[in-house]
């Protein structure tokens, strides 16, 4: 992990590349975590990837209800060389959450892209692919948003289902 | 009679066996083959569309989701310790990886620190299951190329590990044996002494399987040279674990950047050459030697201790205190009702399972119950590299890298 | 003269159908009744439910967890060869058993339908396991218990349940089909009458069990 002195100083060079870019950066517990700007985030991955960041290991989604803006995108990316890991986190709101797809970086991100869609609604644009992977091709309701009811079905068996009430009929 | 004889050696003749995929250059219908998601030679419920010309594979997309079962949302609804179970069923055949990324994940938020003994024994648990992994690995991957009896010599030995695990928890499988801060229970008598019986016996074991199956022509034919993909496109894809290290990136967790104590131990990492399906099958196997060694040594080095976090506020405190101790009743009380609470932060912890780099993602909120857990899994990951793999080879091809691949569609559907 | 009709014994009947049908007269509604009388069924229905009991083809589905279990029956420690169920089959038009192992998404149901609708009749279905059968660790949007969409006849509990106890589980269906369906233990082992109920309650009890009254626990 950079530690905090190293994730400054590549703040520091993010911002000279683009100034708006960085909105913030976090170390906690050895983690170093840049908040990008959503229009940025491409920028900042591509010149991170181009600084040694090679590897994508992780893109995942997080729902940070009730703080806005909701909804998150991260990137955990990693330097095999230096054995240095660094996240890149991108704030979005439930709106029209749209932030740019980073498939041509890394091939690797069309699966986990397709996953945050499906879970979180955050459409990538650019993505070659983008429709639900793990939920039915015509699902409604994105799941993982907090507000999504977690859901459950009463238990009941067949030899008993015409006790229950009402289910079968 | 002869003539027969005569038109038959005529047409033998004329058939050439070429090297290279029929249909190259010339146009043939592309024809759509809808593969699984109920299918006997698939690891699990994966589905195939796979694009045919003739019998050369032009594309194939795998389409997931038929085992989604909603963990990360069911993790979200329960206390930390409840997680636990729910989130070993992910990847299935590998428990006690998907238990120790969640509970590293969990103690680099609350900073805790694992107690010697209880690294020790989580390193042999967890050697101990990608032994596990790799034998059902093995006999599965047997099975489809059609050495159907290895799967039953692997599964043999899969028994006697399943034995040692119900020793020292009570379970077989999804035994939540490893705990925030620790290890649920020490290890009983006769335990140690089992597993070093079990560790001299492998490594005699591992050498029949190779004696079965490297030399074997069909295997050697159906392996060698199927599925070549280069390092530098499996590094874009993120693909890690055997797969990488069958092109020849050494890159493991276990090395690279050490958790629970692997750094006190002498091992090797096994690395192909060429990256086709018999390295593949090399690198797994050699691991079986690796991961014993890691675990003798792992018993000789035991050190004395508790073999769960000291912190009461973390743990539950052992139960003859109950009787005496007031404070060790209330945070008694206090664990089982609601549990601990986390102060807010996020962590990522990544492991090295058999499959590849295994991650878990914790967001903490300051209460007791997970905001967001997200396992990196593996196998969802190295499934984006079975197009690259399989393209302009036959379809029996794509059934062994299949296999070689090692999908657990619990991990990459959730 | 006197027509002496004396009531024509059963047995007499029976040889004058008999001569009837090897003559090939007998037709219709007395040709079946005359079948139906002579072969005898009930030995044909257990004879053939003996047949189709010890021999289940199990489909080869495995969903999640509980598949590796399943798969640790066919081998060597719990061998169902033993019991004659170690063909599976991989097309559901030659199975008979659907063993569902591992947790039903809303994405497989259908899918899982459809395979057991192309299954053969007789066919059979064991939900192994609490996910497939009551919706186990995980109860939530993404799961469905197998029962909603399917007729189970067998469910084995456990997370994932011991090959013993799958082995349990398929040797309950093997009974089940067998025509015996196994009771309790007490209609078992004939311990009907041994209850011991507290209370007043009058007891009824079989004459050749001796059974203590209620509330004494003498010799328990």
């Amino acid at each position: 992990m950079p530690d905090a002195t190293g994730l400054e100083l590549t703040a520091h060079e993010l911002r000279e590349v683009e100034p708006e870019a960085i909105l913030d950066t976090v170390f906690h517990r050895g983690r170093a975590t840049l908040v990008a700007e959503p229009t940025h985030v491409k920028t900042v991955i591509g010149h991170l990837r181009s600084k040694g960041y090679t590897f994508l290991a992780s893109l995942h989604g997080v729902d940070y209800y009730p703080e806005e803006p909701r909804l998150g995108v991260i990137y955990e990316l990693l330097d095999m060389k230096r054995v240095d890991r660094i996240s890149v986190k991108a704030r979005l709101h439930t709106e029209a959450p749209a932030v740019a797809s980073v498939v041509e970086l890394f091939p690797g991100a069309e699966f986990p892209e397709r996953e945050v869609y499906d879970m979180f609604g955050v459409e990538f644009e650019g993505h070659p692919d983008l429709r639900r992977i793990l939920m039915p091709e015509d699902y409604e309701g994105f799941p993982q948003r907090r507000d999504f009811p977690v859901g459950g079905e009463p238990v009941l068996f067949t030899y008993n289902e015409e006790q229950n009430y009402g289910k079968w009929q | 009679m002869s003539s027969l004889t005569e038109d038959y050696r005529r047409r033998e003749e004329s058939i050439t066996i070429a090297h290279e995929p029929a249909g190259q250059g010339e146009t043939h219908e592309l024809l759509t083959l809808n593969i699984g998601p109920h299918h006997p030679a698939t690891h699990g419920v994966l589905r195939l569309l796979a694009t045919l010309e003739g019998e050369v594979v032009r594309d194939v997309k795998p389409i997931v989701g038929y085992v989604h079962t909603g963990i990360e949302k069911t993790c979200e609804d329960k206390a930390y310790w409840k997680v636990i179970p729910v989130v070993e069923r992910m990847d299935y055949l590998s428990y006690y990886f998907n238990a120790m990324a969640f509970c590293g994940a969990v103690e680099t938020l609350l900073g805790l620190e694992v107690p010697p003994r209880a690294q020790y024994l989580r390193v042999i648990h967890l050697e101990l299951n990608r032994i596990m992994s790799h034998l059902v690995w093995l006999g599965t991957s047997a099975l489809d190329l059609g050495a159907i009896s290895m799967f039953w010599y692997c599964f043999r030995e899969r028994e006697t590990v399943l034995d040692l695990f119900e020793m020292s928890s009570g379970q077989r499988m999804h035994t939540r044996y490893i705990q925030v801060g620790g290890v649920i229970e020490d290890i009983p008598q006769g335990f140690a002494a089992k597993v070093r019986r079990f560790c001299k016996e492998m490594p005699r074991r591992a050498d029949q399987y190779a004696d079965l199956l490297e030399k074997n022509q069909i295997v050697v034919e159906r392996l060698r040279g199927t599925g070549v993909v280069g390092e530098q496109e499996l590094l874009s894809l993120g693909v890690t674990g055997p797969l990488l290290r069958a092109t020849g990136n050494p890159w493991d967790l276990r090395k690279a950047h050490p958790y629970s104590s692997y750094d006190h131990f002498d091992f090797k990492i096994p690395v192909g050459t060429v990256g086709d399906n018999y390295d593949r099958f090399k690198v797994r196997h050699a691991e079986f030697y690796e991961s014993t060694k890691i675990i003798e040594q792992a018993l000789d080095g035991l050190p004395e201790g508790p073999f769960i976090t000291p912190d009461r506020k973390i743990a539950l405190p052992p139960r003859h205190e109950l009787a005496t101790s007031m404070e060790a009743l209330i945070h008694h009380f206090k664990l089982v009702t609601e549990g601990f609470r986390v102060p807010p932060g996020e962590a990522y912890y990544p492991i090295e399972s058999p499959r590849g780099e295994l991650g878990c993602f914790v967001r903490a909120d300051g209460s007791a119950k997970p905001a967001r857990v997200h396992m990196r899994d593996p196998s969802f990951t190295n499934l984006q590299a079975l197009a690259a793999m399989v393209r302009d080879g036959y379809i029996a091809d794509l059934i062994a890298t299949l296999a070689m691949l090692d999908p657990i569609l619990g991990g990459i559907d959730r | 003269m006197e027509v002496r009709r004396e009531p024509i014994s059963d047995f007499r009947v029976r040889q004058l159908q008999a001569r009837e049908m090897l003559r090939g007269e007998l037709e219709g509604e007395e040709l079946e009744r005359y079948v139906e009388e002579r072969v005898m069924t009930t030995t044909l229905d257990k004879a053939v439910a003996w047949a189709r009991g010890n021999s289940f083809f199990p489909l080869t589905f495995g969903l999640a967890c509980c598949a590796i279990e399943m798969m640790s029956i066919v081998a060597a420690r719990l061998d169902i060869a033993r019991f004659g169920f170690e063909a599976f089959r991989a097309s559901p038009r030659q199975a008979d058993l659907l063993i569902l192992s591992g947790r039903v998404s809303i994405k497989m149901a259908p899918v899982i339908r459809r395979i057991y609708d192309q299954m053969l009749d007789p066919k059979w279905a064991i939900s192994m396991g609490a996910c497939c059968s009551s919706m186990g660790v995980f109860n939530n949007y993404a799961l469905v218990p197998a029962d909603k969409f399917m007729p189970i006849d067998v469910h084995v509990p456990g997370c994932p349940p011991r090959p013993e106890a799958l082995a349990h589980g398929i040797l309950r269906l093997r009974s089940k089909v067998l025509g015996d369906p196994p009771d309790g233990w007490r209609e078992r082992y004939g311990a009907i009458g041994t209850e011991e109920l507290l209370g007043e309650a009058e007891v009824t009890r079989s004459p050749d069990v001796s059974v203590f009254k209620a509330g004494d626990t003498a010799g328990a």
